[in-house]
């Protein structure tokens, strides 16, 4: 009997131990609740990239990529929960796509050593290495995307933009309120005048705020939003017969989530992004072949190509290219969390590797560093077609002014370190 | 006129025209809680469930497709076949009856004589059940609502007011309609419950339970009916928010601007859930133009709760809510 046990416990381990060699990715992600519509897309496009990485290539590096699902719910509670109920799985790399969440994590996963990614969102000032040894936000941030768009506008208007009034619309949260220091540096600096519009969560119920933009009459209106939120201002400014040529959004306001409910009102939108839209890439040809024939799709298999999608797959494809440099810097192939950090931070994305991974031109070419955890900082605009029913592509990738925010992520990020006590890295 | 003054008329309009959409949702409240004394925590979900199943299948969507092509390897979405509207909202409505049924064998039924709080707190399990159901039943994702409601600003009002004030006023179309069909509900409601045997029975059993049961009158029937009458309530706020933002998850928090009705206008009140709403979309607009950007904006959420517990304080029922009185 002691001996039927004892094997029993043998095979046991023997049958796990090569699950414990994985490559862990948790998930964190929302497939219920009101920003279910948004998390799906995300998650589907995350786990299809890692799927297409085990099915097609092996797993990375001949380590298998298990993912680790886990539901927030877009509540930042669950997602520290998640973490929690994670983090000892051997997790690699987070990517709560949450601002809320992001920021419960920098403290917890900086103690715990394990690297997170808040792609596009979270804490601009992590994008300081320096300070955010375990933080990164590459390849853009908000502040960027306040400066893309500024720019943008400023290209429209034949560069001067003195005397123009520039309207903010957001989410009043730490999320919506993130771009407003930029933006009243960019104010002083290029003269227009800004006006800051707050929605209440959700967003819902936004007539005060439209009827207030029709009576002062900016000549653009930017929206930091999300959810809900983006679906209502975007009808509520079809209403009020705002020119949708002059209403740009973030790049969270910029899914067909967004859009699409408001139909042909919509058109001619645009939104900020940070890499492009679409399906017309070389690589959906393969998940195509790995993924979506073979039934392994994601979800219900329906969000190819979505912006949302595109953005789960891109972040996906940051993680497995940070993990491969990890195993080049470290010569093992089943890295841990810390390893894992050193390739994020020695990440490098050109042409000729987007174009070898079947993704040509989808994201910007930006290099990671010690010091530099936020990448290039540039953006694209894409305007809504709402008879073709698709996001066109209207400029090349925009470059942040980094004139004015670089100065304002050394001193949000000094006084990050001055609060915690973090002794600088990097010199 | 003061351009001022201009916009406050503008902003007042508006306002009018929000609280009929707030009374919308917190008519399903009264109706429910004047029947039964239940607060139905699931309203705004019934809401949102309703306006799901109006699209499902207005667009020919297969229900639980997710489900069955998980389960058995199909590929199916879609009957290929689109419903008339007309048609989606009187099938939307059969389905609304068939949860009122249902509610009232599986849930109520076995919860008769059980203190209020706990016929609370099935509501609210019921909620979260009826969210992940429509979720699993119609999709997670964002859907267009398209009944041919008319959407946009009103051109003639904004003609007529600019000829006379010189300044045109913002009026939204869907806002127009939503006033005329709240005023037909409301006279709808108020005639059933005159003249009809089913109303007045309803009215009987609001007044007193034991009194309606001791003359025949079936609580089980009055359940059905009044959260039938709910669910056609909650179909129609759900069209009209639909409209608004598309019909998706987050149409359930509605139910927060129900609240503050609520509160100002009585729980068991149809006429107090209409002036309650005209009071809160006047009240919290009218303080977001004056005095939101003294205060950095945002302010209408709150606001409508400060503005309704301001007059909690005077009219603890509400203002046409069944005055109080314990004896003791």
């Amino acid at each position: 009997m002691k001996l039927k046990l004892a094997t029993m416990v043998v095979a046991g381990v023997m049958a796990a131990a090569p699950v414990m060699a994985d490559l862990v990715f948790p998930a964190l992600s929302y497939r219920t609740g009101p920003y279910a519509a948004n998390g799906i897309p995300f998650a589907d496009g995350y786990q299809d990239y890692f799927t297409l990485m085990n099915e097609r290539d092996g797993g990375i590096g001949g380590e298998k990529v298990r993912m680790v699902e886990c539901e927030t719910g877009y509540n930042t509670e669950k997602g520290v929960e998640c973490y929690e109920a994670t983090k000892g799985e051997g997790a690699l790399i987070y990517q709560p796509l949450s601002t809320g969440i992001t920021y419960q994590l920098i403290p917890k996963a900086s103690a715990d050593g394990i690297p997170v990614h808040s792609m596009g969102y979270g804490r601009t000032s992590a994008k300081n290495g320096k300070v955010f040894e375990w933080i990164f936000n590459y390849p853009a941030n908000y502040w960027d995307g306040a400066s893309i768009a500024v720019k943008h506008i400023l290209d429209q208007e034949g560069g001067d933009i003195s005397g123009k009034k520039i309207a903010l619309v957001y989410h009043n949260s730490a999320y919506g309120k993130e771009p407003i220091r930029t933006l009243q540096e960019l104010s002083k600096k290029h003269g227009f005048e800004f006006v800051e519009i707050p929605v209440d969560h959700p967003g819902q119920e936004q007539k005060s705020q439209w009827l207030q933009i029709r009576r002062d009459k900016p000549d653009y209106v930017l929206m930091w939003g999300w959810g809900v939120m983006n679906q209502v201002a975007i009808q509520e400014a079809a209403n009020i017969r705002f020119p949708m040529d002059h209403f740009i959004g973030i790049w969270w306001s910029g899914s067909e989530n967004d859009v699409l409910p408001v139909g042909e009102g919509a058109n001619g939108y645009k939104a900020l992004n940070m890499h492009m839209p679409g399906a017309d890439f070389p690589i959906y040809a393969d998940l195509k072949t790995y993924v979506y024939d073979k039934g392994l799709a994601a979800g219900a298999g329906d969000q190819s190509g979505s912006v949302l999608y595109n953005r789960g797959m891109y972040a996906a494809m940051l993680a497995v290219e940070a993990a491969k440099k990890a195993q080049e810097l470290s010569g093992v192939a089943a890295i841990n969390a810390a390893q894992m950090r050193d390739g994020m931070e020695a990440l490098s994305i050109d042409a000729a590797k987007m174009e070898a991974l079947g993704l040509p031109n989808f994201g910007p070419e930006f290099n990671v560093s010690c010091e530099n955890h936020g990448g290039s900082g540039l953006g694209i605009v894409q305007q809504w077609d709402a008879a073709a029913s698709k996001w066109n592509v209207i400029t090349d990738y925009i470059e942040s002014d980094k004139e004015i925010i670089d100065p304002l992520v050394a001193e949000d990020s000094a006084a990050f370190a001055a609060e915690a006590a973090i002794v600088e890295r990097c010199n | 006129m003061p351009d001022q003054l201009l916009f406050a008329m503008e902003v007042t309009l508006n306002g009018l025209m929000a609280g009929v959409l707030y009374a919308l949702v917190a008519l399903g409240f009264v109706l429910i809680f004047k029947a039964s004394g239940i607060f139905n925590y699931a309203q705004g979900v019934m809401a949102l469930f309703a306006a799901l199943t109006l699209v499902g299948i207005m667009d020919g969507q297969v229900p639980f497709a997710h489900l069955i092509n998980a389960i058995f390897g199909t590929d199916v979405h879609h009957f290929g076949w689109n419903v008339p509207a007309i048609l989606a909202i009187a099938l939307t409505l059969g389905v609304m009856v068939l949860l009122a049924i249902l509610v009232e064998r599986l849930v109520l039924r076995h919860l008769v004589n059980q203190p209020d709080i706990i016929l609370f707190m099935a509501t609210i399990g019921l909620a979260y059940f009826m969210e992940g159901f429509g979720d699993i039943m119609w999709g997670s994702d964002i859907k267009k609502l398209d009944v041919g409601l008319p959407q946009g600003i009103s051109e003639t009002v904004e003609s007529a007011t600019d000829a006379i004030f010189g300044y045109g006023f913002f009026i939204d179309r869907l806002d127009m309609v939503a006033t005329v069909i709240a005023a037909l509900l409301v006279i709808g409601l108020t005639l059933f419950s005159q003249y009809t045997k089913q109303g007045r029975a309803l009215r009987a059993v609001a007044d007193d339970h034991q009194a309606a049961l001791s003359v025949g009158i079936s609580l089980r029937f009055i359940w059905v009916l009044v959260w039938s009458i709910a669910g056609f309530v909650a179909l129609v706020a759900g069209m009209m928010w639909g409209a608004k933002s598309g019909v998706q998850f987050s149409l359930s928090l509605i139910a927060l601007k129900a609240l503050p009705v609520l509160m100002l206008g009585g729980f068991t009140s149809i006429p107090g859930a209409i002036v309650g709403g005209l009071i809160i979309g006047v009240g919290e607009k009218l303080f977001e133009f004056t005095i939101g950007p003294m205060v950095g904006g945002a302010t209408e959420n709150w606001f409508a709760y400060v503005l309704a517990l301001a007059f909690l304080v005077f009219r603890p029922q509400g203002l046409f809510g069944d005055r109080i009185i314990e004896r003791v």
